[in-house]
């Protein structure tokens, strides 16, 4: 490459070349536009001063703070901030009411289900399915029937302060033996309660078994809190047997298997983590799903 | 000025032979210095001009009483209610096809004016034109016109210059802050937002959106004008394409005027018998030009067919006491009849602008139809999807949905729900509030209510999904709207 020290003009466009030659191939001097060359000095300026303002050189253990004394962690509280002042009138609104007050004003109704739903997405779905419509051990919130109650007054308490959870000294607690396990009821006499509970529900029991035997082992083990006719009781929190609606499955082996081992699903105590504006939209959207009584 | 139209009248000036190999990939834009001229063109421009703008800066002030829960303003787009008023009419969200079918018709519009006479849009109705020709006008009123600027910008920078397009300056910005403004005003009520700007407490979007718009306006109309039309605007190359030889174009009549020649060696000319065109090159038809074109190097991307060319030329044709209209609205099929002596014709009525106007009206019409029989309510149903039925505890099955009842009277009114299709099924609905009894729901004024509909079947019914149709009538009326949806039912 032969450097030539005198500008050139290129005779064949006119235009200046950069004085390099290539075994006489010259480049054109072609400059960038000058707006886009002071932008690019101008973006070369604004990282030298971001640089200063915002977090930006790592160190070992951090990274420069910058003087504005921005951070993404105080970015992000002020931005919560922002939302609740956004939605404090409707939220205090929501906090102050009634649940069944709620219900019946539309206006709160649908903040309720609006907020509720998205309560619902983030704390309930998981266990209960994005549509409430639950699943084996998890119940239906969108059926009606109902283990510990479904009035909106139950369905606040049971939010509250959930089901078998021990750091809430008001939860709701049943236990159901462990007929099985414990050595309660023999196998066989497990499968007679379980064919009489099929006889119950309306369901035709597992061939050859004594369901009148099975009568007789219900009532003496389960009618306490079950009742005789075996409808439940929301009090105590034993579920209905006689209906179309079952949390753990209503095939013979599914019901031997709940006599055997017993217990019962956990729900936390929702109450501790919960606003009560947003308790109280939650109840509201259980409630509105369509089982609520 | 040929390279600044690559598609167009570059063709003449290029050697075809030498291949584009040898053209310049860039050519910095020559600055035109459009003169001022008089005529019939310029003053339908001025017409339209004043007309034009005065719609734009004056209608958000127009009022038109709708009762008092709605705005007042004729023709307003308010983006927080998601409504858009205009006059008598209000569209909802949902009726955004009112608005498909506007551009439906502007662009057939576009096109049959095309067919007829050009580029008309380009040249006197276009924005970009509009606030051009009014920047142009400010331009001349404070530097004078075409000679005056070229001197003045080729000359040093005197107290004089500096004060001027200081002024000029200050001026294009006023009337682009201006046109901004008036912007905003469209998207809330326009007496009480202007207040709001006054006084400093409109929304922080409606002065961000003044600032954009003042400086669009003002690079678009005071810096980069026939540039937009050039590099920009799609409109010339599909404008390109729909034109025909019986559209009228401004038209530099290479019959009369060719050959050119200066006015004495014509007149020796003619007397002598011999072929002398009109055309005395005198170049006013540039210099009037707003983009920079030579008309008489025929049509081309870059002429927005604004007609001053025509008036320009008529001016001077006038003086030297030759016919007018050497440049004209003209057809090609025209310039070719004269040529073999053949009188001049326009056909007005052809395929093409029947078939436009023909769409035109009927897409009109249609829209026509659909407003005057468009109706005040309606209902639309979203079924759960998950989960799509719930077994009840006695056996029922039930299917929820959301249910949305709009009612676009500016007054309460109460709708009465019944489902049809699915048989002994019964409804309920969740949270039937205040002012609702049972099936008779409540829905405010110019408003879209939600509830949430529970309908139940005492057992699973044959098939896994039945149609169901939810049907709102008007408890006054008696008029009703229907919706159709599917009721989902688990095997019996």
């Amino acid at each position: 490459m032969a450097e030539s020290s005198q500008p050139e003009i290129d005779a064949h466009t006119g235009t200046q070349t950069t004085g390099h030659d290539w075994d006489g191939i010259k480049e054109l001097n072609t400059p960038l536009p000058r707006w886009w060359l002071w932008t690019f000095y101008a973006t070369i300026v604004f990282a030298f001063g971001y640089v200063l303002a915002y977090p930006a050189v790592p160190l070992i253990t951090g990274s420069t703070e910058g003087f504005l004394g921005w951070h993404s962690r105080s970015a992000v509280t002020s931005d919560i901030e922002d939302l609740k002042k956004l939605r404090a009138g409707l939220m205090d609104k929501l906090a102050a009411a009634d649940p069944a007050k709620i219900e019946t004003t539309p206006d709160l109704l649908a903040a309720a289900r609006a907020a509720g739903g998205a309560a619902f997405a983030i704390n309930c779905s998981p266990c209960h399915g994005a549509g409430g419509q639950g699943s084996k051990g998890y119940p239906n919130l969108n059926a009606d029937r109902w283990i510990w109650g479904g009035t909106l007054a139950d369905i606040q308490q049971t939010i509250t302060h959930g089901i078998r959870w021990d750091a809430d000294p008001d939860t709701r607690v049943s236990q159901m033996p462990a007929f099985g396990k414990d050595e309660i009821l023999k196998p066989d006499e497990i499968d007679q309660v379980a064919g009489f509970v099929r006889l119950l529900a309306g369901l035709t029991p597992a061939e050859g078994v004594d369901t009148a035997k099975g009568a007789l082992l219900f009532a003496a083990n389960c009618s306490p809190c079950h009742g005789a006719d075996g409808k439940g009781n929301k009090e105590m929190g034993a579920p209905n047997l006689t209906t179309k609606v079952w949390l753990y499955g209503s095939d013979t082996k599914d019901i031997v298997n709940r006599i055997m081992a017993g217990g019962g699903g956990v729900m936390p105590a929702w109450g501790q983590k919960l606003d009560i504006a947003t308790i109280k939209a939650l109840t509201v959207f259980v409630h509105s799903l369509g089982g609520g009584q | 000025m040929n390279a600044h139209l690559p598609n167009g009248t570059a063709s003449h000036a290029v050697d075809v032979d030498a291949g584009l190999d040898d053209l310049p990939l860039y050519v910095a834009a020559e600055h035109v210095y459009s003169q001022r001229v008089h005529g019939f063109y310029r003053r339908v421009k001025w017409t339209l001009l004043v007309l034009t703008l005065g719609v734009y800066y004056l209608l958000p002030f127009a009022r038109w009483d709708r009762g008092p829960s709605e705005p007042s303003q004729a023709v307003m787009v308010d983006l927080a209610r998601r409504r858009f008023y205009f006059f008598f009419i209000e569209i909802w969200p949902q009726e955004v096809y009112y608005l498909t079918g506007l551009l439906i018709i502007a662009a057939f519009t576009l096109f049959l004016m095309n067919a007829v006479a050009g580029r008309v849009w380009c040249g006197y109705l276009c924005p970009q034109t509009v606030w051009t020709d009014l920047f142009t006008f400010a331009e001349r009123l404070i530097e004078g016109d075409r000679r005056e600027r070229i001197a003045k910008d080729q000359g040093p920078w005197t107290f004089q210059k500096v004060r001027e397009k200081a002024l000029k300056h200050t001026v294009w910005l006023l009337i682009a802050w201006w046109t901004g403004g008036v912007w905003v005003l469209y998207f809330e009520d326009a007496p009480t937002l202007v207040r709001k700007l006054a006084t400093f407490t409109a929304e922080p979007v409606a002065y961000l959106w003044i600032g954009i718009l003042t400086f669009t306006t003002y690079v678009l109309a005071g810096h980069m004008r026939e540039q937009v039309c050039l590099y920009m605007c799609p409109w010339p190359r599909i404008q390109a394409a729909l034109t025909d030889e019986n559209a009228l174009n401004v038209t530099y009549r290479s019959d009369r005027g060719e050959p050119r020649m200066s006015l004495k060696k014509a007149e020796a000319a003619r007397q002598h018998g011999a072929a002398a065109g009109d055309c005395v090159d005198c170049g006013q038809c540039v210099a009037a030009c707003p983009t920079g074109v030579d008309i008489r190097e025929g049509a081309s991307l870059g002429c927005i067919q604004c007609g001053l060319c025509i008036d320009a030329c008529d001016a001077v044709m006038k003086r030297i006491h030759r016919p007018e209209r050497l440049i004209a609205y003209d057809t090609d099929v025209n310039i070719k009849r004269r040529r073999a002596g053949e009188q001049p014709i326009y056909r007005l009525i052809r395929a093409r602008t029947a078939l436009y106007a023909c769409l035109i009206a009927f897409v009109g019409l249609t829209m026509l139809y659909a407003l005057v029989t468009r109706s005040d309510f309606g209902v639309a149903a979203i079924h759960d999807r998950n989960p799509l039925y719930t077994r009840l505890a006695d056996g029922a099955v039930h299917n929820a949905y959301e249910l949305r009842v709009a009612n676009k009277k500016p007054s309460d009114r109460r709708f009465v729900l019944t489902i049809e299709g699915v048989p002994a099924a019964r409804f309920e609905v969740v949270g039937a509030g205040a002012g609702d009894e049972a099936d008779m729901l409540l829905v405010g004024p110019d408003q879209t209510r939600e509830v949430r509909v529970l309908v139940s079947v005492s057992a699973p019914l044959e098939g896994s999904s039945t149609p169901i149709v939810f049907r709102v009538a008007d408890s006054q009326t008696g008029k009703s709207a229907w919706t159709r949806d599917f009721f989902d039912s688990p095997p019996q």
